[in-house]
């Protein structure tokens, strides 16, 4: 508590920034363990970078899944706040610990700030990414809040880039709308193919990367491994594929 | 003029300065008053808001120092004890009471001295003094017996007794007045007396260990100035409390308004705090975020800030480890989060000793320590799928299964079941058991032709058994 901000050393920082024009920093990324993804992400996902996860309409639980599995990767093993919005809460449920700590994130990493204003959410999250020894803030979403427009999202991507905090935008029931994110995942479960009548393996997405600003995109089916913590290869069962509307439009965005 | 009913008749209680030049006096029975004055205007007595004022006026009194008691019906104690050097010396202090007072249309009189109740005693019978430290007894000895405030019998008995002042009283031998008038009477007559350090007062407000006080002769009016000037308090404060050794986890700030309108704003923190910057920021942070923000009208003439809650406090090495300075990083974000939006909206999550599904954890303000003596259980075993969903839905949603084919109905649409898994059965334990039927549930986890997993449970407890989702699984 007794040390202040280290304004000093941060302008020093900048300064040596300014002083070599041209060489932009190097950027951290956390691998998420599956190869063709990293392979796409060129190593893996940015540290201190906005990303944003979109779930499929219905599969909110899914979007969730896929971005705890993202948070604990950028983490590392620094704590995380989780900002919950009441609306999200009712509509989808809520964060729930006990699922968490299955899924393997230790609930005692996590700070929860419940919040019912998105203004408040958005406020807080700018304010936890100066906080450099948080390693993820985990912002949910509701809908397509007139707040969080292009300077909102900008404003948030330069104060995680300064301070190396990684931020993940939930987006539960919302249309892909333009941002300064550096990636955008739309994600929905997949079905699994089950090897027997009591295989009842990791949780398996159908993940599709349709923004990234570095590179190329793609679409692949993941599972989350809970016991290794890290995203593995995963096939999808030959089922009905669902058409849905959100694809087309965060394509378009 | 203000008659109450007292003894069976209708006598007057308080009288103002013409009143009492007329001959009329405070006990006087109304029809007596009236003999002697016919045109006498007369108000009942309403006890209720005399101590609405009374407490009033202590509250502006917090401007002089946070340690204020009311010495009911009309008088105020005001322990000055470490405050007066904002005002000078004693006496600029007492003129500056009165003046003020005044100014506001009360009649005053005020004394100081080294103990409360021979301050009381004096501001009652000889107004305007003030006793230099130890000189108690010289003071009050001239004072007539009923300055002690004791009970009417024990004052009658004095005066029987021949003793009519206070200095007659101490003249005899300590031991006859306890043997005659009891040990607690002598303790009463030692604290007019100055001898011993006095009863404590009893404060209206618990008393902060420390603060700090600044007063403005132009009143501050913006935010810039008003922040620097909390800036400066702090300052001084912290330097205080860096010399005690010790940090506060609860700051109050109060801003007295020059018309007497005083707000009160506290932050609180999750480790003791005592630099600058940080407090600076917890305040910045609580001001920002008042529904009802602050209003400085024609400006604030005081500002105060008090610390409470204090603790020992090491002073920080400035090679700290790498793990205390973050953990005191997040401890600060905490902070922060909690001045802005309240500490019930900042949580964290403790483990509980119990697999019932909602039980199995508590949500506590992340300012308190973690506190469990529990540690977190996976349920699931290798390889397995999580046995506990990422989305809670409080409360569980009603929904209805069809088993040939397989089905969902859930939110007015129907979800086809491709496969499920269970049951698991959850009972409440036997003593948490609140109506004549066991809480028993048996939960399901189930997966649609889409991949979703849903979390069921049948409450056995109803008759006929209904479905229930309680959340959803990745």
């Amino acid at each position: 508590m007794e040390a202040p901000p280290a304004i000093p050393d941060k302008i020093a920082s900048l300064r040596e920034a300014l002083a070599r024009p041209g060489l932009a920093k190097p950027v951290a990324r956390a691998s998420l363990g599956h190869e063709a993804v990293d392979d796409v992400l060129q190593g893996g996902l940015a540290r201190g970078a906005l990303h944003e996860v979109f779930a499929a309409p219905g599969h909110e639980a899914s979007a969730t899944g896929f971005a705890t599995g993202l948070a604990l990767r950028l983490a590392g093993d620094k704590p995380m706040l989780w900002i919950g919005q009441s609306f999200a809460a009712r509509e989808y449920g809520a964060a729930c610990p006990a699922g968490l700590l299955e899924y393997g994130l230790d609930p005692s990493r996590l700070i929860f700030l419940a919040l019912s204003k998105m203004q408040d959410g958005l406020r807080a999250a700018g304010d936890a990414l100066t906080c450099a020894s948080l390693g993820c803030v985990i912002i949910e979403i509701a809908g397509n809040p007139k707040l969080l427009d292009l300077t909102a999202s900008r404003r948030l991507v330069l104060a995680a880039a300064e301070h190396g905090v990684s931020i993940l935008l939930l987006r539960l029931g919302a249309e892909a709308e333009a941002s300064a994110a550096e990636t955008r995942w739309l994600v929905k479960a997949a079905a699994q193919v089950p090897q027997d009548e009591n295989d009842w393996g990791h949780p398996v997405f159908d993940v599709s990367l349709v923004r990234h600003r570095q590179g190329r995109m793609g679409q692949w089916v993941m599972a989350w491994s809970c016991d290794n913590g890290r995203f593995e290869t995963a096939k999808a069962a030959a089922g009905p594929v669902v058409s849905l509307s959100s694809d087309r439009q965060a394509e378009a965005a | 003029m203000i008659a109450e009913k007292a003894q069976n008749a209708l006598r007057l209680s308080a009288v103002d300065k013409f009143a009492r030049s007329l001959g009329l006096y405070v006990g006087q029975p109304l029809a007596n008053a009236r003999a002697m004055v016919p045109e006498l205007e007369v108000v009942p007595a309403n006890p209720k808001a005399d101590a609405a004022l009374l407490s009033q006026l202590a509250d502006w009194c917090d401007r002089f120092t946070p340690v204020v008691a009311l010495a009911a019906p009309d008088g105020l104690i005001l322990d000055m004890a470490g405050a007066v050097h904002f005002f000078g010396d004693e006496a600029d202090l007492l003129a500056r009471i009165c003046d003020e007072l005044l100014q506001r249309r009360f009649s005053v009189q005020a004394a100081i001295a080294g103990t409360a109740l021979a301050a009381h005693a004096l501001a009652r019978h000889r107004a305007g003094l003030i006793v230099p430290e130890g000189r108690e007894a010289e003071a009050v000895s001239p004072l007539p017996i009923e300055a002690l405030q004791l009970d009417a019998v024990t004052t009658h008995a004095f005066r029987r007794a021949g003793l009519k002042t206070i200095g007659q009283a101490a003249s005899r031998k300590r031991s006859e007045i306890v043997a005659r008038f009891g040990a607690s009477t002598l303790a009463v007559m030692d604290e007019a007396l100055g001898l011993g350090s006095g009863r404590p007062i009893n404060p209206r407000k618990p008393a902060p260990d420390y603060w700090e006080t600044q007063g403005f002769a132009e009143p501050v009016v913006t935010e810039t100035v008003i922040r620097a000037a909390l800036q400066e308090i702090a300052q001084q404060l912290c330097a205080v409390m860096v010399q005690e050794g010790v940090g506060a986890r609860r700051l109050e700030a109060s801003f007295f308004r020059a018309d007497g309108a005083i707000r009160s704003i506290a932050v609180e923190s999750g480790a003791p705090v005592r630099h600058v910057g940080v407090i600076d920021r917890l305040f910045h942070e609580r001001l920002a975020a008042l529904a009802d923000p602050l209003d400085p009208g024609f400006g604030f003439d005081l500002i105060r800030l008090a610390a409470s809650r204090v603790e020992k406090m090491q002073e920080v090495m400035i090679t700290l480890e790498a793990d205390a300075q973050a953990e005191a990083e997040i401890a600060f974000l905490v902070d922060r989060l909690a001045a802005r939006f309240g500490r019930e909206q900042v949580l964290r999550f403790q483990p509980q000793d119990t697999h019932e599904p909602e039980r199995s954890w508590a949500t506590t303000p992340a300012q308190e320590p973690a506190t469990s003596a529990f540690t977190w259980q996976v349920i699931r075993s290798d390889a397995e799928a999580p046995r506990r969903p990422l989305r809670l839905f409080t409360p569980p949603e009603p929904v209805t299964v069809e088993e040939a084919p397989p089905r969902l109905l859930w939110r007015k649409a129907a979800r086809g079941l491709t496969r499920w898994e269970g049951p698991e059965r959850l009972a409440s334990p036997w003593w948490r058991l609140q109506g004549p039927e066991p809480n028993t549930r048996d939960y399901f986890r189930a997966e649609d032709d889409t991949g979703r997993r849903y979390w069921l449970f049948r409450d056995l407890s109803r008759e006929p058994s209904q479905w229930f989702l309680h959340g959803m699984f990745a």
